[in-house]
């Protein structure tokens, strides 16, 4: 277990330090959110009939953000060669690293999305639902966008590799998630896509770590 | 190196006559089809823009199959290390990205004058071939961003796994998305309902792009193989 | 018997782009292809009569 742990702490440091961390993907998040008001105009009921969609959206660009250090950064200085080595399997160092991306930009974005969509006119009613959508769907991002990572580090150019790659896999739960924030913020039951974007989310945590050590064992033969 | 053209070998010989017929066929199911198609009356419905659907529908079709093509082959190069399954995986890609585009360019015209508007978003048959068309055009680029052969084929594959494992669940999201946001009437088209005036050249529309598709595909197997052939002949006249 | 063959009515602004659309991704389709396997095919050739002659 010890081992476990150092290697938690290993990837939230890194993850952390991983060019800016939370301060950047939060960043990014806000100012593009910014440029909604400033391109539709301010009149409020537009914004607000289109707030927690754009937020959504944003948001799950914001999550690829850092994504193409992920993997690079280990394997060129060769710890990830060391990672593979070692008493862990890779499956296990890949669901870590993507756990610590999440917490590092996926928990700061999912407080963050609440107050940037409120602020945009969405209901504060819905707030704690962009909240739980931001958390869930911020997992499947990260897991997902891990897998990209990965698949694209033969490659030697992540980037807008990892972004052409990831966004078509990501239709599932920006629809699950965008369907959960608009049913109850109208009210509407929204039990079911809060349950299909919870098991999507840990279905991406179940398996996409195969594909990621596959990826990694792959990019290092 | 020479074991593994052993099969490859069986599969040329194999398929120097079959690509040849199977366009035949292809020439002979499509041409039937479309002119029993041409001839068809106006859809009391859709009018003469029922024509569309005799080129649409297949087109989409095989683009499914071919998004399917491509994850069994995937499947049988990961699991089997077989080259000649590699070989059939990066061939298929490019044909399913162009039957995909043919769908999505004959879907828009055929919902132009449907819909009034050249996309609808609340079709959800068209958004799902919208993202099959984006999940071919990244395993296109993956697969054109590395330059080592082994490792692109490799991390290729473990891609197109993941976007198989993932289409059924996308088409089901799409559609459910689309019963949520519940507006427009969608035409309803290759039901059971359709009348065999239609449905006869529909079919046989849907069957001779199935085997153009294959014919294409045993034609881009051949060229893979010369490729590698070229490739490796070239890699030990430097060596020499 | 052909009475409505290429007739498209009102619609023919639509139905004979699709075909047009359908006709190019098939030449496409089918001049890519040939035109990759006929390049290979005499690289592939040259090479191997390369080959002959030095050995």
């Amino acid at each position: 277990m010890t081992v476990l742990m150092v290697l938690i702490r290993r990837e939230l440091s890194l993850a952390w330090a991983r060019g800016g961390g939370a301060l950047l993907a939060v960043g990014f998040f806000v100012a593009a959110a910014v440029m909604l008001p400033l391109s539709l105009g301010p009149a409020p009921a537009r914004l607000a009939a289109v707030s927690a969609g754009v937020t959504w959206v944003v948001l799950s660009l914001a999550s690829l953000l850092s994504l193409d250090r992920m993997f690079e950064r280990d394997f060129d200085d060769g710890a990830l060669d060391l990672l593979a080595l070692g008493p862990l399997p890779l499956e296990v160092v890949a669901a870590v690293k993507c756990l610590a991306q999440w917490t590092v930009s996926g928990a700061p974005l999912s407080i963050a999305a609440p107050v940037v969509a409120v602020a945009l006119g969405a209901r504060p009613e819905a707030a704690p639902m962009i909240f739980v959508a931001a958390a869930l769907g911020g997992l499947a991002f990260a897991f997902l966008g891990g897998t990209g990572a990965a698949l694209a580090l033969a490659s030697r150019r992540g980037g807008v590799l990892i972004a052409v790659i990831v966004l078509p896999l990501l239709t599932p739960p920006v629809i699950f998630g965008g369907a959960a924030i608009s049913n109850f913020a109208d009210r509407l039951p929204w039990i079911t896509a809060v349950s299909l974007l919870a098991a999507y989310a840990l279905a991406c945590v179940a398996l996409t770590p195969f594909a990621m050590a596959g990826a990694c064992r792959n990019a290092q033969s | 190196m020479f074991s593994a053209l052993a099969n490859p070998a069986r599969f040329m010989a194999f398929s120097r006559w079959a690509a040849p017929i199977l366009a035949l066929v292809a020439a002979g199911l499509i041409g039937a089809g479309l002119w029993l198609g041409l001839n068809a009356p106006p859809d009391y419905q859709q009018g003469d823009t029922v024509k569309i659907m005799f080129i649409h529908v297949p087109a989409a079709w095989v683009a499914m199959m071919a998004f399917a093509c491509l994850g069994g082959a995937s499947f049988i190069s990961l699991v089997f290390r077989h080259a000649l399954a590699d070989a059939a995986a990066r061939a298929v890609a490019p044909l399913g990205a162009a039957f995909t585009g043919v769908a999505l360019v004959t879907g828009s015209l055929w919902g132009r004058p449907m819909w009034g508007a050249w996309w609808v978003w609340g079709d959800a048959r068209l958004v799902s071939v919208l993202v099959l068309f984006l999940l071919f055009l990244g395993y296109l680029a993956l697969r054109a961003s590395i330059d080592d052969e082994a490792k692109g084929a490799r991390a290729a594959e473990i891609l197109a796994l993941v976007g198989l494992v993932n289409l059924p669940i996308i088409h089901y999201s799409v559609q459910w998305w689309n019963t949520l946001h519940q507006g427009e009437s969608v035409m309803r088209a290759g039901g059971s309902a359709l009348a065999p005036v239609y449905l006869t050249p529909l079919l046989l529309a849907g069957a001779g792009y199935s085997a153009a598709f294959g014919a294409l595909w045993l034609a881009r197997i051949r060229s893979e193989v010369w490729r590698r052939r070229a490739t490796s002949l070239a890699l030990r006249a430097a060596l020499a | 018997m052909t009475e409505h063959l290429f007739s498209a009515g009102k619609y023919a602004a639509y139905v004979w782009p699709a075909y047009g659309a359908s006709v190019l991704g098939f030449a496409w389709m089918i001049i890519d292809t040939l035109a990759r396997a006929r390049s290979w095919r005499r690289k592939v050739d040259r090479l191997e009569a390369d080959r002959a002659r030095e050995t």
